[in-house]
């Protein structure tokens, strides 16, 4: 059983680089999206605010399986070609944007009004207001919850498995589906997720109590 | 772009539609039916416990969270049945993981719940004369609930969604009607469109229903 399980982790390992690359594109492609949307949500007029709004609760309020078969298979009927890799990435995207457009909403919301109305007294750009003034108090308040929310990321990139994408779970399962060994693969499985997520959560936790001296 | 819409094949086999939302419900209450009652009694020993015991409880929940249930569903599905003697059905198995699963967020919910009711209650309790018992029950549970209800009602409908991963050991719940109707009819388009339509009616009922159950026993404090 070990000798089987050592000679499947190299297979594993290229699973678990999928598993991080496609963590990673959507963490990255989901930062940018969300907030620029919620940027548009804040500060944006009201047709871009009733837009993301129902964009967002809209991707919130459905099963992300089903985004991402509605991305998937629905596409192609759209006349839009993926492969199934950037289906999935496109899918989880849109998913992980919605909640970081709830976070910046959150961590700009918390800003008093007070200080963009300083910033506005002394003649900032709306620009300047929102580089030197909002964004540098609100990280603060975006950060914890943001790396927190990678760990979702992570998790739900185990979900490209069904897409017949091999990343780790996929792995695991194509592993088993050889050496019938089911149990010790998936508690492997389970806590190579583990180590990573937990590590991601206990940072969030570290940067909380680094941040827990601003009060409202 | 030669794509029609065309929801005649839909509407025939509605009844795989249907039929699931009504499994992926009933799925998601019984799961959080038992997940309330492994969370409660977790968060009441986790309070008055000692260290071992709070270190497993932590273990649980720590372990529970930073695992995809994905694989969860799997691990319960196909691999303790190879380690343990049992057999039992695909949805038992999901309602099995749920259950663990939403008992792991629950605890959380529960335990900050618990040290959220003023410490003067407790006292008043005391001073009473209400046993340790009388006073967790009489006093410290139903503040507790009342300040926990927005979040248990959050999980509920987290839960709800969560349902659809069922569909990969072929429960045949909402999601997986809706795949079945992909395969067989290759009304895509329309199938999703249908199936999203009804998890965001079914999930925003249930949040201001929910909502309002809430509003009434604020109001009754």
């Amino acid at each position: 059983m070990l000798s089987q399980i050592l000679y499947a982790l190299p297979f594993l390992a290229q699973g678990f680089a999928v598993t991080l690359w496609v963590s990673l594109l959507v963490v990255v492609l989901s930062l940018i999206a969300g907030v620029a949307l919620g940027v548009g949500l804040v500060y944006g007029p009201a047709p871009v605010r009733w837009a993301v709004r129902i964009f967002s609760d809209t991707i919130r309020g459905i099963p992300i399986l089903v985004l991402m078969f509605f991305v998937y298979y629905g596409l192609p009927a759209a006349g839009l070609h993926l492969q199934s890799f950037w289906a999935a990435v496109l899918a989880l995207t849109l998913f992980k944007t919605a909640q970081v457009v709830e976070y910046v909403r959150g961590a700009v919301g918390s800003i008093p009004k007070g200080q963009s109305e300083a910033a506005m007294a002394i003649g900032l750009t709306f620009r300047q207001r929102l580089t030197s003034v909002i964004f540098p108090q609100a990280l603060r308040r975006f950060l914890p919850p943001w790396i927190n929310g990678v760990t979702d990321a992570v998790k739900g990139s185990a979900l490209v498995s069904l897409l017949g994408i091999t990343d780790l779970m996929q792995a695991i399962n194509q592993v088993i589906g050889r050496t019938y060994e089911a149990m010790p693969l998936y508690i492997l499985g389970a806590l190579i997720y583990f180590a990573v997520n937990y590590a991601l959560s206990y940072a969030s936790r570290r940067l909380e109590r680094r941040f827990a001296f601003i009060r409202d | 772009m030669g794509y029609a819409l065309n929801f005649n094949l839909i509407w025939r086999h509605f009844d795989k539609l249907w039929g699931g939302l009504l499994l992926s419900l009933e799925l998601a209450v019984i799961s959080i039916a038992i997940g309330i009652v492994i969370g409660l009694v977790l968060a009441v020993w986790y309070v008055s416990a000692g260290r071992v015991v709070r270190g497993i409880i932590a273990a649980y929940v720590e372990f529970i969270r930073n695992v995809p249930l994905i694989l969860l569903v799997y691990l319960v599905f196909y691999g303790v049945p190879t380690v343990v003697d049992l057999a039992y059905d695909a949805p038992t198995s999901f309602v099995l993981t749920l259950s663990v699963y939403s008992g792991a967020y629950l605890v959380e919910v529960f335990r900050s719940g618990l040290e959220a009711v003023p410490r003067g209650q407790l006292d008043a309790g005391k001073a009473i004369g209400l046993t340790p018992w009388q006073r967790l029950v009489h006093v410290r549970l139903p503040t507790m609930l009342r300040i926990t209800l927005p979040a248990l009602s959050n999980t509920f409908i987290s839960l709800f969604k969560d349902t659809s991963i069922a569909s990969v050991i072929s429960v045949p719940e909402l999601t997986y009607g809706a795949q079945w109707i992909n395969f067989n009819t290759f009304r895509i388009v329309e199938v999703y469109l249908v199936t999203t339509a009804m998890y965001l009616v079914t999930g925003y009922t249930l949040l201001f229903g929910l909502r309002l159950v809430e509003r009434r026993f604020r109001a009754a404090r």
